[in-house]
């Protein structure tokens, strides 16, 4: 077996500190939780939760071409972005298979940056290269060593990252960003997130992430802020039905299976995989991304197959499953052919050789609390 | 973590508490730490055979699926059954009101085969 380093985050020695268990997650060595996933997972709900996403990607295209080349692998319309904008995107391969998912700043006139997954980011960054690095007036730079990035979620997040910044934040609408001083450090704050809580994301200098995460914990110490590890990241991301990289979407699987045909606009010109995602648009999909919950005792995890019920041969797979703390009942997403995708469709999943029954329901789970676009 | 030096332990990170003939059986301490809250507890019928070393249930956290091991052969007679309702009591109290299952055992001798507590502490030592 070849072993390959963890990389760290400028965190870890704060993570170790605070009790956290670690674990391997995408090349990485990140906590998987501090206090427990249900403490957290509450937390962010109810106050706030400070994430180390420091393992996430960062890729600056910038030059009088930035807009053009950004344009050619992203299936979203980014001539739309005004400075300061944010929009959700991904990068398809030219069969529409998803290459990542990703948020896309418009951090100035002819500067973006591309926040992608941490698993992904030597792929994405060769991708990017090639596709789009020939574009005249365009210079594509991979940042990700360069930027710890933290994300402070929860209904208390403004309250507490309000006393280290004089931005304004009341004014910064869900989807925007803007250049900020964060306790004194140069940052860009940005008003996203994986949560479906109000909140930020916090790009900072990578030697400045230890003081930053630092400063937030005191300054929401009172409002009982808490760390937050990757597993309390996954259910809070789950109840949303937003999709995790390598479960919902692949390079097998379209942005018009995941339900994300939002991100996909067909009609702005040329781009990687356009053609692929119009036929399947003008054809239909083979498979469809749905949430249910189980109706019956067990909890479905990712990889386990769904069945009509009684029926022996799969009718798809679950991508994920949990225990959503929220509604402290087990829920999941998987695909299933079109004409089983409709809500209140019941179905069955195979855990470990018993069927269990499961329905199609409503998502998100949970009710959204970001704030509304200005 | 605490490990009971009344009980006797498995290097899958189950406890046995023996009654007479009976055997009241539990994760550890630090099983349960290690699969952080649980959220799932899955338990056999009563009257189910169950052997030693083979599964008798499951129990899963929000991340994790753990198999349960019987660490005696024999038949059980009770289980635990506020556990699907209320899982968070494995955690809460490994070895007391977060026990599993009772087996009346086929072979008592098998539990001179366990670890005692302090065998137990040395063997998480070493893994």
């Amino acid at each position: 077996m070849t072993e390959t380093a963890l990389k760290r985050t400028a965190l870890f020695e704060q993570h170790r500190a605070l009790g956290a268990r670690m674990v391997p997650f995408g090349g990485w060595e990140m906590p998987v939780q501090y206090r427990g996933v249900l403490e957290e997972h509450e937390a962010v709900r109810t106050k706030a939760g400070l994430f180390d996403v420091s393992h996430m990607g960062e890729l600056v295209v910038d030059g009088p071409g930035a807009l053009d080349a950004v344009q050619r692998v992203v299936t979203n319309d980014a001539s739309t972005l005004e400075v300061g904008q944010v929009q959700y995107a991904a990068m398809c391969l030219p069969t529409g298979g998803t290459v990542d998912d990703l948020t896309v700043y418009r951090l100035g006139p002819e500067r973006y940056l591309l926040c992608v997954n941490a698993a992904n980011i030597d792929k994405d960054f060769a991708w990017v290269t090639e596709q789009a690095g020939a574009t005249p007036g365009a210079t594509i730079r991979n940042e990700s060593d360069q930027w710890s990035l933290l994300a402070l979620q929860g209904p208390r997040a403004e309250a507490i990252l309000g006393g280290l910044t004089r931005a304004d934040l009341a004014g910064l609408a869900y989807y925007h960003c803007t250049p900020a001083e964060v306790d004194g450090v140069p940052a860009i704050v940005s008003r996203t997130g994986y949560t479906c809580e109000d909140g930020f994301e916090i790009f900072v200098p990578w030697n400045a992430g230890p003081q930053i995460w630092r400063r937030i914990l005191e300054a929401g110490a009172g409002e009982g802020i808490q760390p937050i590890g990757l597993g309390a990241r996954d259910t809070l991301r789950l109840e949303m039905k937003y999709a995790l990289y390598g479960h919902e979407l692949d390079e097998t699987t379209t942005p018009l299976e995941a339900g994300l045909g939002w991100i996909v606009k067909l009609d702005k010109g040329d781009f990687v995989g356009r053609d692929a995602l119009a036929k399947q648009k003008a054809e239909g999909i083979r498979k469809k991304l749905v949430g249910f919950e189980v109706e019956g005792s067990g909890i479905a995890r990712a990889g386990q197959t769904i069945h009509r019920p009684g029926d022996a041969a799969p009718v798809g797979t679950v991508t994920s499953g949990t225990m959503s703390p929220t509604l402290r009942k087990p829920i999941g997403l998987g695909y299933v052919p079109p004409d089983l995708a409709a809500v209140g469709t019941a179905l069955e999943v195979d855990v470990r050789g018993r069927r269990v029954p499961i329905r199609v329901v409503k998502t998100p789970f949970v009710p959204s609390h970001t704030k509304k676009a200005a | 973590m605490k490990f009971p030096a009344d009980l006797k332990y498995t290097k899958d990170h189950e406890w046995l508490r023996r009654e007479g003939n009976v055997a009241v059986v539990g994760i550890t301490d630090h099983a349960q730490d290690a699969l952080g809250d649980v959220v799932f507890v899955e338990l056999p019928q009563v009257g189910a055979a169950v052997k030693a070393k083979g599964t008798f249930g499951v129990v899963e956290s929000v991340k994790a699926v753990s198999d349960l091991y019987s660490p005696v052969t024999g038949t059980v007679i009770e289980v635990n059954s506020s556990l699907p309702d209320n899982p968070e009591t494995v955690n809460k109290d490994p070895y007391g009101q977060g026990w599993m299952i009772k087996v009346e055992m086929s072979d008592p001798t098998e539990i001179d085969g366990l670890m005692s507590a302090a065998d137990y502490e040395a063997y998480l030592k070493e893994s």
